[in-house]
């Protein structure tokens, strides 16, 4: 194992790592702009980490220009999709939630469907 | 050999992380929460995806795969977005 191999397992393990903190912000946060702020973040930030990890232990190959574009590619759509989806939910009426005890769901007279 | 078990552990280690956004999916509260954890999956997938190529040694092949999956993640995502918003413009 060379040192390059040792660098590559430590980013995948943060890669992975970050998608862990992503996912658990999905499932914990209370209101859904505060989970698109968890997972548009993090998860953009692991999948970039991951994917250089697989640079690094790919080398310097056709394979890893591949990969970083695809390494470009999340960290431009990634985000970009995730807010498109907070500003769709923004015009069809869900409403943040600002206090402890608020419902958190749309009011009522403005159904998504 | 030390890479490849590394590479089945992460995979496995990402498959009970895709697991969690699944939770998401299935009792979220509203319709762009369940649009959020497919995303989510989605993006996940696509490191599963490629966990898988080196674990197989096939790699060359399915980075394409990854590629066209990225795509259509995006494109999935921003089409349900403006499904989303298409009835109201008129109020």
């Amino acid at each position: 194992m060379s040192g390059l191999h040792i660098a590559a397992l430590v980013v995948l393990a943060a890669g992975s790592f970050f998608l862990l903190v992503g996912s658990v912000g999905l499932l914990r946060f209370p209101d859904f702009y505060s989970r698109c702020h968890a997972t548009g973040k993090s998860d953009t930030l692991g999948v970039m980490l991951l994917v250089l990890g697989l640079i690094l232990v790919e080398g310097f190959t056709l394979n890893s220009v591949k990969l970083l574009l695809i390494l470009t590619f999340v960290g431009l759509t990634n985000p970009t999709a995730t807010h498109a989806l907070a500003r769709a939910a923004f015009q069809i009426g869900l409403k943040p939630r600002f206090r402890r005890y608020d419902s958190g769901k749309a009011p009522a007279e403005k159904k998504e469907d | 050999m030390f890479e490849y078990w590394f590479f089945v552990i992460l995979a496995a280690a990402l498959t009970v992380i895709i697991s969690l956004p699944l939770y998401r999916v299935i009792a979220g509260p509203t319709l762009p929460d369940r649009m959020l954890g497919a995303s989510a999956i989605g993006t996940k997938t696509m490191v599963l995806i490629l966990l898988i190529g080196f674990i197989f040694d096939r790699v060359d092949m399915f980075i394409d795969i990854t590629l066209a999956y990225a795509v259509l993640n995006f494109i999935g995502t921003i089409a349900i977005a403006k499904y989303l918003t298409s009835g109201k413009e008129k109020k």
